[in-house]
């Protein structure tokens, strides 16, 4: 249903009484991030497909749509989100994914969320309904503004509608099952993706390095050939358990850190369990290890960390440098110079 | 604040920070300085600086942000839209001789760059590690890697391989006042705002780019390309629907009209079949066994849809051979009338057949032929309007003609540029693509990276006034763009 108006009107009223609003989708991913404040917006009435031509490759939805309802009509068509985006949820909806910016085990092959966002219309924090980007894949009118809403955590505006870059689903998928070290599992991964084999995701714990190939069924049967594995399946079921966070490694109750790494770098000096996805790229760690440490060691691997479940702290997100900390801040009231939007929720000082 | 100052004065500031043989300050010296690839603008700039290495660049930022003096960036200066066209009381920064390859590391498939390393040289430096680097605009012997960012370049593989922006993993720059930012890094991801992917595109207005850490990619085992000739516009375009819906991602998806056919067959010989209304190239790669998979799927749509006539590459010499026709499309129009005028817009790729026929209509009435080339794949169009500039008011009726065409592209639900950016040349259009609150959405995020206003200022995002200006052209439904603003 189309609510625009309605949250409009609700934004601008906001606005005129200075009451600062908590954005709100599907409620899946609301431990994520520092802690919302505000009064609730809700935006999961928002909802609907607006356009999708598959001929195309381009699907246009409300906010408030379900992500599980997008995935299942694109399926009907042999079609898919590249990205794989998590939804930790049945509600999960299209805007707070792009919120979150998260993607799925694929993302090192085939790009991110932020890759596959062609348009997103917003209303910025001077109630003015704005569109950036659109249906096409090649736009350079303007600043990339579109993109630049994957990962801001509903600071910067509300989404109100976004259009993804959707693709034929592979024709064909294998899992392959290797046993060995993290550090082995690094550099086999790294070595494979500079190689021409239809990798489309790795990941590893516990001794078993998992890697997914998708494509063509000749290409993917010839790459399951060369590369030999221990195991070797046609069971996807992995894939989607990693991506939805069902996996047994993230059912422990220590804090859940994400590091964003380098994708060589050697396994990390850090005690607790550690699963390695995107072929190292992204690794999961429960560890009750300091957060200071922890950052430390993000850092020296070229990347950072992020307290993505429990555990506490004032900021989830790690901090940047102190000149791209100013830019932020000039980004955030550039678009909302009254603080409307989620104040807090991705830095605690704004 | 931007302020006017003397040649003279400027030269003598600059000279104080950096070696007075990195600054060109004659006209004759600075003269092949005074357009980029669009020359039909041209501008002397106050001064022409080249320096050799990123604490020079930094020295004179530091002193332009000092004075008061705007400085528009030049890479190698294949731009296509103005955007590097001097500015007569600005520096001229051209980052040209920052071109060392820093590091290629195999493992994490990346490399770093200075920004004057040209696009080509990084895939022949990539190559002996079974790498390249994948976005390939045409212009890739010359153009250079900072150049492409700002402009978010394409070429023919975007479909497939995506454009600048999906292939740059960091972007070091620095602000108009010389304080160095990192934006992105060697992880996928970085904290905060996405702001890599608004540097992309960014046109020289949000800060200067020193080092960038691009993507690799394996080299596809092998790439074969099919030729096909159809009677109309229409069977070729329903084609490309044909091969797209069938779950094929093509390398490269490439479209020529019959005058351009024409006219790289008179200039090279390509071999493309005679009389054609339209002639499509599709490159598939990846394995040999994939690509012999969907070579033969793609040949059964191609047959389907109505070709009249298909041949495939059976050598990587024929396969070159035909792609030949393609790249030489814009040398070989340019030999029709004296001058052409490529555009560069993008419409949903089910309006091709009916925007063609629409800018045909508009050729016809405004008496300058039109030839189009363009990437069917994502619906990235060029026009090429022929003319004369030698002739009294052709210009003039081309550039209308121009932003007629980019009108129909806004109107059928695309863009006004695709990959070519705005620049100076297609500023104008912005006026109707956006409204004027979209219009002070860029202000705004620009004033956040640049408050002074210093870098290329006047390029790429037009300001209120201008397009209130120019309400008088851009009349739809009887409503003037923007009715609550002040007009002059």
């Amino acid at each position: 249903m189309d609510q625009q108006q309605q949250i409009l009107d609700q934004v601008r009223a906001a606005l005129e009484a200075k009451s600062p609003l908590a954005l709100q989708g599907g409620g899946t991913k609301s431990f994520y991030g520092n802690p919302s404040q505000g009064a609730a917006l809700d935006l999961s009435g928002h909802s609907g497909v607006v356009e999708y031509d598959p001929g195309e490759l381009v699907v246009t939805c409300r906010a408030g749509t379900r992500l599980a309802a997008i995935r299942e009509l694109l399926a009907q068509n042999g079609q898919y989100l590249p990205f794989e985006p998590p939804a930790l949820g049945d509600s999960a909806t299209i805007g707070g994914t792009v919120a979150c910016g998260f993607s799925g085990p694929g993302r090192p092959w085939n790009g991110s969320l932020r890759d596959y966002l062609l348009g997103a219309k917003i209303i910025n924090g001077r109630g003015e309904v704005l569109a950036f980007g659109g249906q096409v894949m090649k736009n350079v009118a303007g600043y990339d503004v579109s993109r630049l809403m994957a990962g801001s955590m509903g600071t910067l505006g509300v989404i109100l509608e976004v259009s993804f870059k959707v693709l034929p689903r592979p024709a064909r998928e294998l899992t392959l099952v290797f046993e060995c070290s993290q550090d082995e599992a690094i550099l086999r991964a790294n070595r494979w993706s500079a190689l021409p084999l239809p990798l489309s995701a790795a990941s590893w714990h516990d001794g078993r390095l998992s890697l997914r190939l998708s494509g063509a069924v000749s290409q993917t049967e010839k790459a399951a050939e060369q590369l030999a594995a221990d195991e070797l399946s046609e069971d996807q079921a992995h894939w989607r358990r990693l991506r939805e966070h069902e996996l047994d490694f993230f059912g422990s109750a220590s804090p859940l850190w994400r590091l964003s790494l380098s994708p060589a770098c050697p396994a990390l000096n850090l005690d607790g369990d550690c699963l390695l996805d995107w072929g190292g790229a992204q690794r999961w760690y429960t560890t009750t290890e300091s957060t200071g440490e922890v950052r430390a060691a993000a850092e020296s691997a070229g990347g950072h960390a992020t307290l993505f479940r429990g555990g506490s702290g004032a900021d989830r997100f790690h901090p940047p440098a102190p000149a791209m900390a100013e830019l932020q801040k000039r980004v955030k009231q550039a678009f909302d110079p009254h603080g409307l939007f989620n104040p807090f929720r991705m830095n605690s000082d704004w | 604040m931007m302020k006017t100052i003397p040649r003279k004065q400027l030269l003598a500031e600059l000279s104080k920070v950096v070696p007075r043989d990195i600054l060109l300050d004659s006209d004759e010296a600075m003269r092949p300085f005074e357009c980029d690839g669009l020359s039909v603008y041209r501008k002397l700039p106050l001064l022409v600086a080249l320096p050799e290495n990123t604490a020079q660049v930094r020295e004179i930022l530091v002193s332009c942000n000092r004075l008061g003096v705007p400085v528009v960036t030049r890479g190698a200066g294949t731009g296509l839209s103005g955007g590097a066209l001097p500015l007569e009381e600005g520096l001229l920064l051209v980052l040209s001789r920052l071109n060392r390859i820093l590091e290629i590391d195999p493992l994490s498939r990346t490399v770093r760059v200075e920004p004057g390393v040209r696009n080509l040289a990084v895939s022949e430096a990539a190559a002996p590690h079974g790498l390249y680097y994948a976005p390939d605009p045409s212009s890739q012997i010359a153009c250079s890697i900072g150049g492409n960012v700002a402009e978010n370049s394409g070429g023919v593989h975007c479909l497939k391989y995506g454009l600048t922006v999906h292939n740059v993993l960091e972007v070091k720059m620095l602000t108009a006042a010389g304080e160095e930012i990192v934006l992105g890094g060697p992880s996928l991801d970085s904290p905060g705002y996405d702001l890599l992917a608004v540097i992309n595109g960014s046109e020289g207005m949000l800060g200067i780019i020193t080092e960038v850490l691009l993507r690799l990619l394996p080299l596809p085992e092998t790439a074969q390309v099919v030729l096909a000739g159809f009677a109309s516009i229409e069977d070729a375009a329903n084609a490309v629907a044909s091969i797209i819906g069938a779950g094929i991602i093509p390398a490269g998806l490439e479209m020529m009209d019959r005058l351009s056919v024409e006219a790289v067959e008179d200039f090279i010989a390509p071999g493309y079949p005679p009389g054609a209304e339209a002639v499509l190239l599709c490159e598939l790669d990846g394995g040999e066994a994939e690509v012999a998979e969907q070579m033969l799927h793609v040949r059964a749509l191609l047959k389907e849809n109505r070709a009249t006539s298909v041949t495939v590459s059976a050598s990587e010499t024929e396969r070159l051979k035909l792609w030949a026709g393609r790249k030489n499309a814009f040398p070989a129009v340019g030999r029709i009338r004296p001058d052409y005028y490529c555009m560069d817009g993008t419409i949903p790729r089910r309006e091709l057949s009916r925007v063609l026929a629409e800018i045909s209509e508009a050729s016809h009435r405004f008496g300058l032929q039109v030839a189009n080339v363009f990437h069917a794949g994502d619906g990235n169009l060029h026009p090429l309007i022929l003319y004369d500039g030698n002739a009294e008011g052709e210009l003039e009726r081309a550039e209308q003609l121009g932003a007629e065409i980019l009108h129909l592209c806004v109107q059928a639900g695309g863009t006004v540029t695709g990959e070519h950016g705005v620049g100076m040349e297609k500023i104008d259009s912005m006026c109707e693509q956006f409204s004027a609150a979209e219009l002070e959405q860029f202000h705004a995020l620009k004033a956040a990276f640049d408050p002074a206003g210093l870098l290329n200022p006047g390029k790429a995002v037009p300001t209120l006034n201008r397009c209130a200006e120019l309400g008088a052209m851009h009349v739809h439904g009887g409503k003037l763009p923007f009715p609550d603003i002040p007009r002059f």
